[in-house]
């Protein structure tokens, strides 16, 4: 009941969003953000909600995994936006987010009773701090694929809605950079906490589990991708490509392993 | 009518030619202050002389007289009859007048609508004037007004910020790779005026450090002083480009003088910052081929043309929403000049009453012997009278209404009380 509630709030901010684009209004922006505020905390209080009725993290099916990872997109979004502004970022930030919502909308909501080795507290660490580097390296993503936008406009000369909707590709490029420096930290501890987690409940730091190895992966590609920046001086085109692949390589740890490549991670059903 | 009109009559692109317009030429502003200070009839005035139009906005209580005294003064120099005069000159009057003076602050009347200098101009013709007291309420405010609802404009359309020409276009782009141009460094190649306009530009858009390459060294020195920049010589130009951000480039050469193996190598030492190409010369001296390279942009001329082409069109939807803004505006100060007519109205008759009452109170008192208490009474029973009978009267005149229908009420109430007529 209150999912819905939520998903349509969400759903109202990204029409504005999109009417705010298309108009450039900036009452209609104003109003967008609130909603998406309200859509946010609505989202929040849901949370808390499934807290109560599963006892314990509600971090263990599909559909809250990909819930809470909205939630974490919209938190760092609204963070983001209070430090500073993006011309038209909330567009393409609440469409993901949307799409987030869309997915767990249609994934079971049925709870089931944890099984005693992820009885823990490490739950809530690991698997929260886990998810929110996933909405920081969305972000880069979006941010990532304003720039290919803006850089296409540029190089082709022929100039459509975006290249007066987007900012200037040095801010862009700094968005980006700015989200990945927070999420590959954040990604960071998600891994160490899994894996002194996964010593505690199975004696062994590292199994090679898929979803290990994805993360790992994962973490490569952002981490290659900061030290090209420092080292040689990655920047523009080739970092924004990069941050969609790292966060194609992100969904893919979210979904295909779980889809494809059972393991240990795999969502209790 | 108590209050002038406001009156605005001039000669602009749009209405004269050229050869007309040249003849109307006033280069110093004094003599026109001063002259129109001779005009009968012209209580405010302030003058204004630009290239494209001269105008002359003043009050008047006689408008019709006063509009021929200024049209044959705007004529003088010229050996056009007051006929010919006429045709080639407008005439706004009232509301209209506010409307016209608006649009040419907020740049709506301009050839290239949206350029800003019309407004400067009109800032330091309104300084010259006020110097002289040639203005006064009306036209203080109005001219007042006329700016904070040009800035408005500014504020809220994009008027201004389209770029529609060759050397605004490339500073636009500049911004879309760059952001601020804040301490960016150019790279001026060749010489020629599209090209130094270009410079300029990116100059007063933030760039700091400018250097001048020139076949000929002696010419690329001359140029860089004229920038505060650093001149090398032609074979420089790659290791100069290795510290650019923008390259304007305009030489006479028959071929290319850029390639794209030439560029190529120097994106790693650049650490990849983007270089953004500006080509204005014809025949190109610049590779096509370097648009492929990443995070360079290359631009030639008709690029730029494109880009040009593109914002007139957008100036056109932002300029109907200019318009907007600025009738807005118009109508604010129509009401305040409406009211000003009606405060003066309103004193003139609660003063005209009051003056009645007195004289009749005085007269009708020195035939009778009364004391103080019944003075007193007949004192307010006199007062409350009036009060009374006035108090509809003014009820009707301050009702929110429409400016004609206004003016129309304060006109009937002058004539029905003769406030205009002075014994």
């Amino acid at each position: 009941m209150l999912f819905t509630a939520t998903y349509i709030i969400y759903s109202v901010a990204v029409i504005l969003y999109l009417v705010y684009f298309s108009s450039q209004n900036k009452q209609v922006r104003l109003a967008a953000r609130r909603i998406l505020t309200s859509a946010g905390l609505c989202h929040l209080g849901l949370l808390i909600l499934r807290y109560v009725e599963a006892g314990h993290t509600p971090l263990t099916t599909h559909h809250d995994t990909v819930s809470f990872f909205a939630l974490s997109m919209t938190g760092a979004f609204l963070a983001f936006r209070w430090r500073y502004k993006v011309k038209n970022f909330g567009t393409f930030v609440s469409v993901v987010i949307l799409a987030l919502m869309t997915v767990a909308l249609f994934s079971s909501r049925n709870l089931y009773p944890l099984p005693p080795a992820l009885q823990s507290s490490w739950l809530l660490v690991h698997a929260s701090i886990a998810i929110l580097a996933n909405g920081f390296l969305a972000l880069g993503f979006c941010g990532g694929v304003m720039y290919l936008i803006q850089d296409h406009e540029l190089k082709k000369k022929r100039f459509t809605l975006f290249y007066h909707r987007l900012p200037s590709l040095e801010s862009l490029d700094q968005l980006t950079q700015h989200c990945l420096s927070i999420g590959l930290p954040l990604l960071t501890l998600g891994i160490i906490t899994g894996s002194l987690w996964a010593k505690q409940a199975w004696g062994s730091y590292w199994h090679w589990d898929p979803k290990e190895t994805w993360s790992l992966i994962t973490w490569f590609l952002y981490a290659g991708l900061l030290h090209q920046r420092l080292a040689i001086g990655w920047r523009g085109k080739r970092s924004a490509i990069m941050s969609v692949i790292g966060f194609l390589a992100v969904l893919f740890t979210l979904w295909g392993v779980n889809f494809l490549l059972p393991g240990v991670h795999t969502y209790v059903r | 009518m108590s209050v002038d009109q406001i009156l605005v009559l001039g000669v602009n692109h749009k209405t004269a030619p050229v050869e007309v317009r040249e003849k109307l030429a006033f280069p110093d502003i004094e003599v026109p202050l001063a002259k129109l200070g001779e005009v009968p009839g012209c209580t405010e005035f302030c003058f204004l002389s630009t290239c494209n139009r001269v105008e002359v906005i003043f009050t008047s209580a006689t408008p019709e007289k006063t509009v021929r005294h200024i049209r044959s003064f705007l004529f003088a120099d010229s050996n056009l009859g007051d006929e010919e005069a006429t045709r080639y000159t407008y005439l706004y009057t009232g509301a209209d007048a506010v409307n016209h003076l608006y649009r040419v602050a907020a740049s709506l009347d301009s050839m290239v609508v949206g350029e800003p200098q019309i407004l400067g101009q009109l800032k330091d013709a309104y300084r010259e004037a006020y110097a002289r007291q040639c203005t006064g309420t009306i036209l203080n405010r109005l001219i007042h007004k006329a700016f904070s609802s040009a800035k408005r404009v500014r504020t809220e359309t994009n008027i201004g910020s389209s770029a529609v020409s060759i050397s605004y276009a490339a500073v636009e782009l500049a911004k879309k790779i760059f952001g601020s141009l804040k301490n960016k460094k150019v790279l001026l190649v060749g010489a020629g005026e599209m090209a130094e306009l270009a410079a300029e530009h990116l100059m007063s858009q933030g760039c700091t450090e400018i250097t001048v390459a020139n076949r000929t060294l002696k010419n690329a020195v001359t140029l860089a002083k004229q920038f505060n920049g650093k001149a090398v010589g032609l074979s420089e130009i790659i290791p100069q480009l290795e510290l650019a951000d923008i390259m304007i480039s305009s030489t006479g050469a028959q071929d290319l003088i850029l390639h794209h193996d030439d560029v190529k190598p120097i994106m790693r030492p650049r650490r990849n910052k983007p270089l953004f190409l500006i080509d204005i010369a014809v025949p190109r001296d610049l590779d096509p081929k370097l648009n492929e390279i990443d995070n360079i942009y290359l631009y030639d001329v008709d690029d730029l043309s494109q880009v040009v082409e593109m914002n007139k069109k957008d100036r056109q939807g932002e300029a109907d929403k200019a318009s907007a803004i600025v009738t807005e505006e118009a109508i604010k100060f129509s009401n305040w000049l409406d009211n000003l007519a009606l405060t003066p109205t309103i004193t003139a008759l609660l003063g005209n009453a009051e003056q009645l009452r007195k004289t009749e109170v005085e007269r009708t008192l020195a035939t009778l012997d009364l004391s103080p208490k019944e003075i007193k009474a007949i004192n307010k029973l006199t007062a409350s009278l009036v009060n009374k009978m006035l108090h509809h009267p003014l009820i009707h005149l301050k009702a929110e209404c429409h400016t004609q229908e206004k003016q129309e009420k304060i006109d009937h109430l002058r004539k029905m009380f003769s406030l205009d007529v002075r014994d």
